[in-house]
């Protein structure tokens, strides 16, 4: 379907599915087996340009929008979901910068994240703050001369492997998560340490860890936008980032029928092939339309945000709730087309379907989308 | 430094065949793809351009429609793309091939290196990047498998042997040819393709590069191809199974059997 894409979104779309056939899709599944961080695919990828696509080009990146970086993340993730959340996690630790930050902090970090010399994560799990971010504990004390972050930080993604960190502490815990502040960390400040790293179901091939922060200083300029506007600066960043996790969700599902459709066409059973029994034909028909639906509502949510609406939040949910929930139900679906083979590891299914589960949880469960959705209807019926 | 690169644009090896009747390459509905050692050529170039600075040209002789694979290499870090393309070069064979680019080469100015794949896969022949250098009159080493020291004065390579390799110092400016062990390459770019999409190519006629009329193309090759054909299948062929030490033991018995 012509999506009446540009030439450089063209262009950006083809350079990621050119990485992707060469480089990720020989190496996914020793990365996942081993449960070895994509490294030097992250290289690869900083060479192809992706990590600029999404910097302004005051700092070295091409300036970009959302739309851009989703279609470079929909063909990242038709390879590998785990290499291409390293990727997008890149991208949420830099976007409280660029949505919230000072000049100073842009100029100082984001050319090297442009150029893919600095990897970025986000921090803002914690042990008792997850779908309930009001839980965080971690706190950022006035030093005088710098600040002092104590508290951990939860399954953060390029944990160990990131060179900074965009991470949420309270600044003023009496006003629990109104007095937030957001903060640059970066790897080798005085106090800060990684736990050791978690061992998942699936996109084994990203890094997890703890981000531990005890006594941990850092200078006064690390500060991202104002003190105590800390979530606001969250919330307005995965408003714009999770139309980038529904992209992983919608090249994961693309990716899961290509390899249902191609193996239904050679497998013989009763003497023909199984594409052209009706079971498996209608089950292929609705993994289409969900896949192409999905990316449908994508692409809007994705334009909608980049033209930098008020009202982001609603169908930024709704397009990450839609395409991760289409990418479980169509990568278990080619599991069932394929049988006893789309169960073994010699096929790239079972680990499509492991690598599904995590998009709808992470970057806010679906549940949660599913409230912020009916929170909005609640206020728009009034 | 300034680097150039040879590259040919070859059919894609997974779908050549030859002609039943003429016993020449069917070309016709072929894809025409950059010559994969050329591809590991470039790789090394721009891997020396990064390290040193420097530019990469890229170089190529053949008809327009081999700017395909110049601008591709545009994309994969090279800086300006020249095709040498004349309907006089037809039927060039490597020594008119080498001459031919020699010449090209003298046209376009100083250069420190010159780097060229080890073979192409259509021909097979080895022959052009040893002839480009020896028309040169440069110093030069063939299947080199990797780049140990680089400097804008010399360079320290190994040479890929059967049992081994040898590793040899030459100055520049030099000549190498490369195997796919040198290096993996990168795909094209971001930036790369929009430079390939406003790049222009300098195309050059055999006036252009003061070539002389028996030197080139068919008339300035020694080398006539008698007879192309596919060759007939030799023998039997028995294929053994089982575990390595059972066909092992089948192999010495089948072997008995012709003693």
């Amino acid at each position: 379907m012509d999506y009446f894409l540009t030439e450089e979104q063209r262009m950006i779309k083809e350079t990621a599915r050119e990485l992707t056939e060469a480089k990720i899709i020989p190496k996914r599944a020793e990365l996942d087996e081993r449960n070895e961080f994509a490294g030097e695919l992250l290289a690869d990828i900083a060479k192809a340009d992706l990590f600029a696509v999404l910097v302004p080009e005051a700092y070295g990146g091409m300036g970009a929008g959302i739309f851009d970086i989703v279609l470079a993340l929909e063909e990242l993730a038709r390879g590998c979901v785990g290499v291409a959340t390293s990727f997008a996690a890149c991208g949420l630790g830099i976007l409280p910068i660029l949505i919230s930050g000072s000049e100073e902090l842009k100029e100082k970090y984001l050319p090297a994240v442009a150029e893919g010399k600095s990897l970025a994560a986000f921090g803002l799990t914690e042990a008792n703050a997850g779908s309930d971010a009001a839980g965080i504990r971690t706190t950022a004390v006035d030093g005088g001369d710098c600040w002092i972050l104590n508290g951990t930080k939860q399954w953060i993604t390029n944990g160990g492997e990131a060179q900074i960190y965009s991470v949420i502490a309270l600044t003023n815990p009496e006003k629990g998560i109104r007095g937030a502040s957001m903060f640059v960390v970066e790897d080798g400040d005085p106090g800060f340490s990684y736990g050791k790293k978690e061992n998942k179901m699936g996109i084994r091939s990203s890094a997890t860890c703890e981000l531990v922060m005890k006594d941990c200083r850092i200078p006064k300029d690390r500060l991202i936008g104002r003190k105590g506007h800390g979530f606001i600066t969250v919330m307005k960043t995965l408003d714009v980032s999770r139309p980038g996790i529904a992209s992983l969700g919608v090249g994961l599902a693309q990716a899961a029928l290509d390899e249902a459709a191609r193996y239904a066409k050679q497998r013989v059973q009763f003497g023909k092939p199984i594409i052209s029994f009706q079971a498996v034909q209608h089950m292929l028909a609705d993994m289409a339309i969900q896949t192409e639906a999905a990316r449908g509502l994508v692409y809007g949510a994705a334009r909608h945000i980049d033209a930098h609406p008020e009202d982001a939040s609603k169908i930024s949910s709704m397009c990450k709730v839609f395409a991760t929930d289409t990418a479980m139900k169509v990568t278990t679906d080619a599991v069932q087309v394929m049988g006893g083979y789309g169960y073994m590891k010699e096929y790239p299914v079972e680990k499509m379907m492991r690598d599904a589960k995590i998009l709808q949880i992470y970057e806010g469960t679906n549940q949660i989308q599913r409230n912020v959705i009916g929170q909005e209807l609640n206020r728009e019926y009034a | 430094m300034k680097i150039i690169v040879c590259i040919k644009q070859v059919p894609d090896a997974k779908d050549v065949r030859l002609d039943p009747k003429t016993n020449t390459l069917a070309r016709e509905g072929v894809a025409a793809i950059m010559n994969p050692f050329d591809r590991h050529a470039l790789e090394e170039a721009v891997r020396l351009k990064e390290q040193l600075g420097g530019t990469v040209t890229v170089l190529s002789m053949g008809p327009p429609q081999a700017k395909d694979v110049l601008l591709e290499a545009i994309s994969c870090g090279a800086d300006e793309a020249v095709l040498v393309s004349d309907r006089a070069f037809a039927g060039a064979d490597t020594w008119a091939t080498s001459y031919t680019l020699a010449k090209a080469v003298q046209s376009l100015g100083a250069f420190d290196l010159i780097l060229c794949g080890k073979q192409a896969i259509d021909g097979d022949t080895a022959q052009v990047g040893p002839g480009l250098a020896a028309q040169l009159k440069l110093p030069y080493v063939t299947c080199v498998q990797k780049t140990r020291e680089a400097s804008t004065a010399a360079l320290r390579v190994e040479r890929m042997m059967d049992d081994g390799y040898d590793v040899v110092q030459l100055p520049l400016p030099a000549l190498l040819t490369v195997v796919k062990d040198i290096n993996e390459p990168r795909v094209p770019s971001l930036k790369g393709k929009m430079r390939a999409k406003k790049a222009e190519i300098k195309v050059l006629s055999a006036a252009d590069i003061k070539a002389e009329a028996q030197c080139i193309g068919l008339a300035g090759s020694p080398t006539k191809v008698a007879r192309v054909f596919s060759p007939e299948p030799r023998g039997n062929r028995r294929m053994f199974s089982g575990t390595a030490v059972e066909q092992v033991a089948q192999l010495v018995a089948e072997i008995r059997g012709y003693l």
